[in-house]
């Protein structure tokens, strides 16, 4: 009577469906779609980039001609059937009779970039040459960004003396200036292939770890990291779920950048003479053989196109990169200060 | 937290950083196969084992590794670097020697970063989106996309090859002090210099451009300066803060540089020196100099650290 009369009714509310989304912590989908459209937003700023479309496009290019330049086989089996590169990229020209061409040959229309000290044809040396350069490149980056991201996660989110010993560690590294490192590595280990990723890996994490952290730092503080830890989300998850995708895209721009680096880094081995077997037609052990023609070219004159091209291929290549990272950084950028008008379209 | 102590607190992390440092030399020399006695003595095939153990048992190499590294560290603790293997040269000696040969070449390349970065980010920045901003930031990524390897090989075939002004490369004759060194380094001081010009300039125009947009610049125009004071006297002040930080942080990327450079111009400082000794195996030469640059960076961190925060309170945490 009394208790019936006072009895509030509740309509509408199904308890089930409350114990189907028991798992709280497991419930992104808000959180999905933001970072998501957040990616999809910085990728269609990117294209509207032409500085940095072109530099995708170069690199796209000089990394397909590097693939394409020669056939690829994996234990005989040939993989890569095409050879774009005219001549074989250590072959001696001068010993086949059917080529016209000797050392220190000018840039013809046989030979675009000449011929070198050995008489290999320069054009196709440098197609190939991408293929060291570029491929230690990618791997260097992707093992040092691997390692980075994690080292760079625990130190920012569990701070303390995780941290502290951490932050040591990189004051340490970044005591040494990397290709001093990857130098002395290189010419204790004998330098090839693996040697060479190894030595610009060892040390190479460290500026990720160090800028991921500083990110983490600041995106801690925030309230969805708050809320996924009061819906009791462990530590992994709110870590590889929560705060890394938000404070990953500086990391993504320094990676792009230090492609760059690499790239050069490995460049500056082959010329000091350290980095692969000389003759190989890796773009800087290709100028470390010319380097000697400048101060006396053969005969008396001198063959600049020997260390113009190789060179030139490497700014190049460079200089793309560093586009695609300045238009990546710029794309995520104008991400921080969007005017209030434009949140409440999207 | 006061000026002092937090130099205090600064002063006392370099000693763990220099532990560290002096580890990672130690342990890249030691812990990598390859013998140095091998290399000192296989040209001589009349050789005996107990040859090899008196050259060992002189240069310390016959001891369990962690007694070498207190040995080494303690001697050079004590101003001891070691000798060279192959002349019995002190260590210390040769990086005395080799070293003003490098801050020369250093500080050539350092005041031509500061002379074209300087300016140039100021003009870029005052003139943003506009045709002058646009050319000088493409040359800013142009110099730091270009392999300083390479551009000291194109400036030696442009300068010295075909308009002959300057020698191709370091003759070793006459003093490193004299006038045709000095012009000899214009060269090499460039190439060295261009990285750290670009970086440092696209650093000033960002920093410059995001103090042009605060409040105070805005008070300085509306009470009536003209702009050339408000850039010159506000602006510039500010933003100049962060690029002295930065011309400290870069001293490691000139150091890095210059490695590379002297080899291009066959200029006798610590960089050629290195590759050398690493050639020859010269551990105690590699690991003085390596030691060496990271001390050298330590210090410039340091500095770097210390005026940021005498320049600006809020970094003192």
């Amino acid at each position: 009577m009394s208790t019936e009369r006072g009895r509030i009714q509740i309509t509408g509310f199904n308890p089930e469906r409350v114990e189907e989304r028991e798992q709280l912590s497991d419930w992104v989908g808000d959180t999905k779609g933001e970072s998501a459209s957040r990616y999809q937003r910085a990728w269609s700023r990117f294209k509207r980039n032409r500085t940095a479309m072109l530099g995708l496009v170069i690199v796209s290019t000089m990394v397909i001609l590097a693939i394409l330049a020669r056939p690829i086989s994996v234990y005989g089996t040939t993989v890569q059937p095409i050879s774009l590169a005219p001549y074989d990229p250590a072959a001696r020209l001068s010993l086949d009779p059917e080529v016209q061409a000797g050392t220190y040959d000018s840039p013809s229309w046989d030979h675009p970039m000449g011929t070198d000290n050995e008489a290999r044809d320069l054009f196709s040396r440098i197609l190939y040459g991408g293929r060291y350069s570029i491929s230690i490149g990618f791997v260097v980056v992707s093992l040092t960004l691997t390692v980075g991201i994690v080292v760079g996660s625990i130190a920012g989110y569990y701070g303390g003396w995780v941290d502290e010993i951490i932050m040591r560690l990189l004051d340490v590294i970044f005591a040494f200036p990397g290709l001093v490192l990857a130098l002395v590595l290189v010419a204790m280990l004998g330098g090839n292939y693996w040697t060479m990723v190894l030595a610009f890996s060892l040390f190479g994490w460290a500026g990720y770890a160090r800028l991921l952290r500083g990110e983490i730092l600041s995106v801690k503080e925030e309230e969805y990291v708050m809320a996924a830890k009061a819906m009791g989300a462990r530590d992994r998850r709110v870590i590889f779920r929560h705060v890394v995708p938000n404070a990953i895209p500086p990391v993504i721009v320094q990676a792009t950048l230090a492609l760059g680096t690499v790239v050069i880094g490995v460049a500056a081995l082959g010329f000091l003479g350290l980095g692969l077997a000389p003759g190989t037609a890796e773009w800087g052990t290709m100028l470390d053989a010319m380097q000697a023609t400048l101060i006396q070219g053969p005969g008396g004159t001198i063959p600049w196109w020997a260390t113009l091209y190789p060179g030139a291929a490497i700014f190049l290549f460079v200089m793309s990169i560093n586009m695609i990272g300045d238009g990546i950084n710029d794309a995520f950028d104008a991400q921080a200060d969007v005017k209030v008008g434009d949140q409440g379209g999207q | 937290m006061s000026l002092r102590r937090f130099a205090i607190k600064r002063l006392l992390l370099v000693i763990p950083t220099l532990i560290g440092v002096s580890i990672i030399t130690f342990a890249l020399v030691h812990l990598t196969p390859g013998d140095p006695v091998d290399f000192i003595l296989d040209i001589d095939p009349e050789v005996t084992d107990a040859d090899r153990a008196a050259v060992r048992a002189e240069h310390g190499l016959d001891q369990p590794v962690y007694i070498q590294y207190i040995d080494w560290l303690t001697g050079m603790l004590q101003g001891d670097f070691g000798t060279e293997f192959a002349t019995g040269r002190d260590v210390g000696d040769i990086i005395a020697t080799r070293l003003p040969p490098t801050i020369m070449l250093g500080l050539f390349g350092w005041v031509f970063a500061i002379v074209i970065a300087v300016p140039t980010g100021i003009y870029a920045a005052m003139n943003r989106q506009k045709l002058g901003d646009d050319i000088s930031r493409f040359i800013a990524l142009a110099g730091i996309s270009i392999p300083n390897f390479w551009l000291g090989l194109m400036l030696i075939l442009i300068f010295a090859l075909w308009i002959d002004l300057w020698p191709a490369v370091y003759t070793g004759r006459g003093s490193v002090y004299s006038l045709d060194a000095l012009w000899f380094l214009i060269l090499p001081g460039v190439t060295v210099g261009t990285a750290s010009s670009a970086i440092m300039m696209r650093i000033m125009r960002q920093s410059m451009a995001e103090e042009m947009n605060k409040d105070y610049v805005t008070t300085a125009r509306a009470k009536g300066l003209p702009e050339r004071t408000v850039v010159l006297k506000h602006v510039l002040r500010n933003s100049l803060i962060s690029v002295v930080t930065v011309a400290a942080f870069l001293t490691a990327g000139i150091l890095a540089g210059s490695v590379v450079v002297e080899v291009v111009f066959a200029w006798p400082g610590l960089g050629f020196e290195l590759i050398e000794a690493v050639n020859t195996r010269e551990y105690y030469v590699v690991m003085g100099i390596t030691l060496f640059t990271g001390i050298a960076i330590i210090i410039a961190n340091l500095a770097a650290d210390l005026i940021y925060a005498v320049l600006d309170p809020r970094i003192r945490y």
